[in-house]
């Protein structure tokens, strides 16, 4: 029994039986996650670590690390379709599929996060213009709409279904269109990113998370976007490389990736520039002004001056400059090191902005808290991570997803 | 960024005297009680309690016979410029009455905990679990209060309701509903402290006595300086007990007199 009709034509793909033995791994954990899901939602949030101090948890970390590292996607769309960067065109559906993952990934952590998701759509129903979280639920919607629309092509290409007349026509249009959608995509991104940095950065009454404002915004607005785009570009590349070492096939060129590393690179340090003058700002503004001292928002080991240090530094600094630097750049293990750190470095940010910004006792009579997440917050999160090797592993083996491969592999 | 201030003509407002309370925690029953707050089914974890007001133990953190303690009840404290209400994504909690109670409805909270996640005081409370009277105890149910479902945040509200029976009363009685006598509203929680730490009144109005209590130079608000502006404030002659009310620098001196 072979499925070797519907692999893009010209490509090698394992036997089936092999596949679905890899399948049945990534559904174990796929079940483990709804299985939790269906715990929480039966029994509510107790379950989780989350309580009446950490009103956010490892649920709202995870969403804003992969829609960070999801950013490939709107960020190498505007850079293929707008600015025209043409190596880009090798990676370009593999970045949609991550952005597609990672967008639909936190839409479904959201239905576990929210205590009444039944009323999810009151947001749309009652929209509070005034707040930060009303902009994320409509962005966020809508550009999962759009990255809806641009994988639908994709799809579409898969050899069986673009035999069918209809369809083919149907993925072409969808082409010619994609300039405009991309445009879409990136404008609403590029909102929704802000908008999840905006809404730490409007808590005036948490001097941790606090930020000044730049017209309507307060400035986490911007800094999330540009790690969002330092960090994407650069994970959607090391997607591409693990599965390289998971099939054991060469899927997109090497300049490609480091084309990829050096666009992490260059947002890397635009973002580093200003983050730095931020850390200023808040250290000897916001902090003070709010009668604390620097020390005083650190905390142990959970929420010590360490993890700012690796932020900026270790997992900030270092890396952008490996990327920029051509040499070590073009060296394969040093680009992958160092866009690893560049992710890393944001999912700390992520933490700090979320467990830290709530755990800082703001009464001087309150206490330091330590938040730990249970089973019930990560078995869903590392369901999403399965579900998008699902989607990866389905889209890798039916749909023509790397334009290189078959030039790659002739040997 | 909405960073607004309301100006209302009516400000409900409370000063709590911290030299006089003593901790007892008669205000913390009574708004149980009267605002239907269901009994935890365990109250090992204080983090998941469902307390509208709770009373803080503050301490001057001197060894004896130095020593000295105050007791802190905190209901919300209805910010005149409260972060809670620009946050929340669908309006269920707002500050548009005249009174400048901030309103929670609970039929529209969709449980994001973002307004958790605003307020500094730790006044907004999380339904963890479905709420659970011991049989018979339904009975005792104040009927104007709702009850709340799992998933919904609630906080206090000044006892709202009391405000409307109050206006109602007013209304039959041929009287100003906006016009109401110092003792006409005043919340359970100040009804029922016994050593008549909590004043209750209007903050505008000269002829109450809130309004004389405010402008002392021995009250002071919650961390007044990141300018959320309640309406609660708090009373103490104690120059350490004011300290504890906001952060100081070490240079920096303590208002009062
Ligand atoms: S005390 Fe907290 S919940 Fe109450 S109005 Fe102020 S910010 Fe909102
Ligand atoms: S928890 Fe409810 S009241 Fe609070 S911000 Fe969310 S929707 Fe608004």
């Amino acid at each position: 029994m072979s499925d070797k009709e519907l692999w893009p034509e010209g490509v090698q793909r394992c036997s089936l039986k092999l596949f679905i033995a890899w399948l049945a791994v990534v559904f174990a954990v796929l079940v483990w996650g709804v299985y939790a899901a269906y715990v929480v939602w039966s029994g509510g949030l107790i379950v989780t670590g989350m309580d009446n101090y950490f009103a956010f948890g490892l649920y709202i970390i995870f969403d804003l690390g992969v829609i960070a590292l999801g950013a490939g996607a709107f960020f190498s769309g505007l850079l293929y379709y707008l600015v025209r960067v043409e190596g880009l065109k090798n990676i370009i559906n593999l970045a949609v599929i991550i952005g597609f993952i990672c967008y639909s990934g936190a839409l479904l952590i959201l239905t576990l996060e929210v205590g009444q998701p039944l009323r999810a759509w009151f947001g749309f129903w009652h929209p509070n213009v005034h707040s930060m979280l009303t902009e994320v639920i409509f962005c966020i919607t809508c550009y999962m709409l759009v990255l809806t629309i641009e994988f639908i092509p994709i799809i579409l290409e898969n050899r069986k279904l673009n035999k069918i007349k209809f369809l083919h026509h149907m993925a072409h249009n969808f082409h010619v269109i994609m300039p405009l959608f991309a445009g879409v995509g990136a404008f609403l991104s590029f909102f929704h990113q802000g908008s999840l940095g905006g809404m730490y950065g409007v808590l005036f009454s948490r001097p941790y998370a606090f930020r000044e404002g730049f017209f309507i915004w307060p400035w986490t607005f911007f800094l999330f976007i540009l790690s969002a785009v330092a960090s994407g570009p650069g994970f959607t590349m090391l997607v591409a490389t693990l599965m390289e070492k998971m099939t054991g096939r060469k899927l997109v060129d090497f300049s490609v990736k480091a084309l990829m590393g050096k666009i992490s690179g260059t947002m890397l340090a635009i973002y580093l520039v200003f983050k730095y003058l931020d850390t200023w700002a808040w250290a000897t503004g916001i902090l003070p002004r709010s009668g604390l001292t620097f020390s005083e928002v650190f905390y142990g080991v959970a929420y010590g001056k360490w993890l700012l240090f690796s932020e900026l530094v270790v997992f900030g600094l270092f890396p952008a400059v490996l990327l920029l630097y051509s040499k070590t750049r073009n060296t394969p293990w040093i680009l992958y090191s160092a866009c690893t750190m560049v992710g890393i470095g944001v999912i700390i940010n992520r933490y700090v902005q979320t467990a830290q910004t709530l755990a800082h006792p703001i009464m001087p009579f309150d206490r330091w808290y330590v938040y730990v997440p249970t089973w019930a917050e990560w078995a869903p999160s590392l369901a999403v991570i399965a579900y998008g090797a699902l989607i990866l592993s389905l889209a890798y083996r039916y749909l023509p997803v790397f334009p290189q491969e078959r030039k790659l592999n002739q040997a | 960024m909405v960073l607004y201030l309301k100006e209302f003509k009516i400000k409900w407002g409370m000063v709590i005297d911290l030299d006089r309370c003593t901790g007892c925690g008669a205000c913390m029953v009574a708004c149980q009680a009267e605002n239907n707050i269901a009994p935890p089914v365990d109250a090992s974890n204080k983090r998941y309690s469902m307390t509208w007001l709770l009373v803080y133990q503050l301490s001057n953190k001197q060894p004896y016979p130095n020593h000295d303690v105050a007791y802190m009840p905190r209901p919300c404290l209805q910010c005149g410029k409260p972060n809670c209400v620009p946050v929340c994504p669908v309006i269920a909690t707002d500050k548009n009455q005249e009174g400048g109670i901030v309103s929670q409805v609970n039929a529209r909270c969709i449980g994001c905990r973002y307004c958790m996640a605003a307020c500094p005081y730790h006044a907004r409370y999380f339904n963890w679990q479905d709420p659970v009277w011991p049989e018979g105890m339904e009975k005792t149910l104040t009927p104007d209060v709702s009850t709340r479902p799992r998933g919904v945040v609630e906080k206090c509200l000044f006892c709202h309701h009391r405000y409307m029976y109050a206006r109602d009363k007013a209304r039959i009685e041929g009287r100003d509903p906006n016009a109401l006598n110092e003792g006409d509203y005043i919340p359970a929680c100040v009804e029922m402290c016994p050593t008549g730490a909590m004043v209750f009144g209007d903050l505008q109005n000269p002829e109450h006595k809130v309004h004389k209590l405010s402008k002392s130079p021995y009250a002071f608000r919650l961390l007044e300086r990141l300018n959320t502006k309640p309406q609660v404030y708090y009373y103490s002659k104690r120059e350490w007990v004011r300290k504890q009310g906001d952060n100081y620098l070490e240079h920096e001196t303590v208002g009062g007199v």
